[in-house]
């Protein structure tokens, strides 16, 4: 469903992605890790073009995301994405942060994408608080808002950057478990984050990424189980996260 | 002259402000809400990684921050009969009358400051919210309408109110075409009746509560408008 294929990005002479090239089935939960500054989150962000790259392709369903031609706001409406700091829209209430994209972008009725909104809300478990702003709520709440908006335009996959890195530690959880139904639902995803527990829990395969590079590229057993196939990088990454 | 007739005052009060103040208050709102509109274009232009987009917006605002306002006033007021016509292909000098002379003037010149606020104001949002609304499959100006903009006016209101309030002193200027706001009221009654202290007196007594009034408001509004996070 979505393919990377050797897809290089430079910050002026730096290159932050190297020949990235992986690629992410329909129904298939891919988590990418690595150190910090890696480039993860910049090479999920290439796969909706919120950042764009100069070499390389990446087709979603077919379409090129590189593509001058392609329709970039069609094609984004299509993928849920899901941000390290929320992104929620503090000037709007809960319920039309969920709302306005369904309306804006996909043409619902007003009634039809308030009652989207609603469900979604009642499936994170936060149905009490539409009403309110972000503001008020606990990041964990915000993050599970921002995952019921990106749900609620009806996306065919999701982006994950770092959903779970800006949250209290008490939080983390109450924001994995919704993400771990989703992808027991069949949901494809892709998810940049550190968080190996759910990795093992429930990612099909895991990418590693060092210094721009994609370095493995295997099923999580292939990853978790046999530690002696990884390379230097990734053996000694695993062994400071997983270490505590 | 004897002492300060406030009588003067009583007797001219309706004049003041019927006809001057209600002139004072409506090219200052005019002129603000078109200097916001224009000054928003401008600030988008400025901030676009279009190069002549940002070009020229970039020039406009520093070319009219660097006149000063008499002339731009002078300037437009022989200039737009001449522009009009041209426009409308009259073949001949339209006369576009003093108001909107001064208007398009004033819209035109204070555009410049509202778009360095605007720019100001687009730039402390941050770049994720544009982000996450791209995600969603808005376009730019859906973006810009929903999203960007509506957080940018909140932060800035009270700067783009602080400056309401200069440009409302500033409307003061149009004395030089002969138009009749609150101060060449003032000053007619004051030339006609020889009450010269007294009407200019009470001429800055009025700007000077106005804009005092108004500014006290806007920090209190300030205290009040800041966006929970």
């Amino acid at each position: 469903m979505i393919e990377f294929k050797n897809v290089s990005k430079w910050y002026g002479s730096f290159q932050v992605l190297k020949r990235c090239s992986t690629s992410i089935a329909t129904g298939e939960v891919v988590v990418v890790c690595g150190p910090s500054g890696s480039g993860k989150s910049t090479l999920i962000k290439t796969a909706n073009a919120l950042e764009p790259f100069q070499e390389g392709e990446i087709r979603i369903n077919g379409v090129s995301v590189g593509d001058p031609a392609t329709n970039l706001p069609r094609l984004r409406s299509q993928i849920g994405m899901v941000f390290q700091h929320f992104e929620l829209f503090p000037h709007l209430s809960v319920m039309r942060n969920l709302a306005l994209a369904q309306v804006k972008v996909l043409g619902r009725r007003q009634s039809e994408a308030n009652e989207r909104g609603r469900a979604l809300l009642e499936r994170v478990g936060l149905s009490a608080h539409m009403d309110k702003y972000p503001g008020q709520l606990s990041g964990g709440q915000q993050q599970r808002v921002a995952i019921a908006r990106a749900l609620a335009m009806d996306p065919v996959a999701m982006l994950f950057d770092e959903p779970t890195s800006a949250l209290d530690p008490e939080m983390v959880n109450e924001v994995l478990d919704v993400m771990v139904d989703l992808a027991k639902e069949g949901m494809t995803m892709m998810v940049v984050t550190h968080e190996m527990g759910f990795a093992r829990k429930v990612a099909d395969r895991v990418v590693f990424m060092d210094e721009g590079a994609i370095v493995e590229d295997c099923s999580k057993d292939e990853f978790f189980g046999r530690p002696d196939q990884r390379s230097d990088r990734a053996r000694q990454f695993l062994s400071k996260i997983l270490s505590h | 002259m004897g002492g300060f007739d406030f009588d003067t005052i009583v007797r001219t009060a309706p004049y003041l402000f019927k006809v001057g103040l209600a002139f004072t208050l409506k090219l200052t709102l005019l002129s603000t809400a078109g200097a916001v509109v224009l000054g928003t274009l401008l600030a988008m232009m400025r901030l676009s990684s279009n190069r002549l987009l940002s070009g020229v917006a970039g020039a406009y605002v520093n070319l009219m921050r660097a006149l000063p306002l008499i002339l731009i006033i002078f300037w437009f007021y022989f200039l737009v009969p001449y522009i009009v016509g041209w426009i409308i292909r009259a073949g001949a000098p339209v006369a576009v009358g003093g108001f909107t002379s001064a208007l398009i003037t004033f819209i035109l010149f204070e555009a410049a400051y509202f778009c360095e606020i605007m720019r100001a104001g687009i730039q402390s949002i941050p770049r994720g919210q544009a982000g996450a609304g791209y995600a969603l499959g808005l376009n730019y100006w859906q973006v810009m309408r929903y999203i960007v903009l509506p957080q940018a006016f909140r932060n800035m209101t009270p700067l783009l109110l602080t400056q309401m309030i200069v440009l409302f002193q500033d409307t003061s200027l149009v004395y030089v075409l002969s138009l009749t706001d609150f101060l060449g009221a003032a000053n007619n009654i004051a030339q006609r009746d020889g009450r010269l202290v007294e009407m200019f007196v009470f001429a800055a007594a009025v700007y000077f509560l106005i804009s005092y009034a108004a500014s006290r408001l806007v920090k209190m509004l300030e205290r009040r408008i800041a966006i929970a996070r």
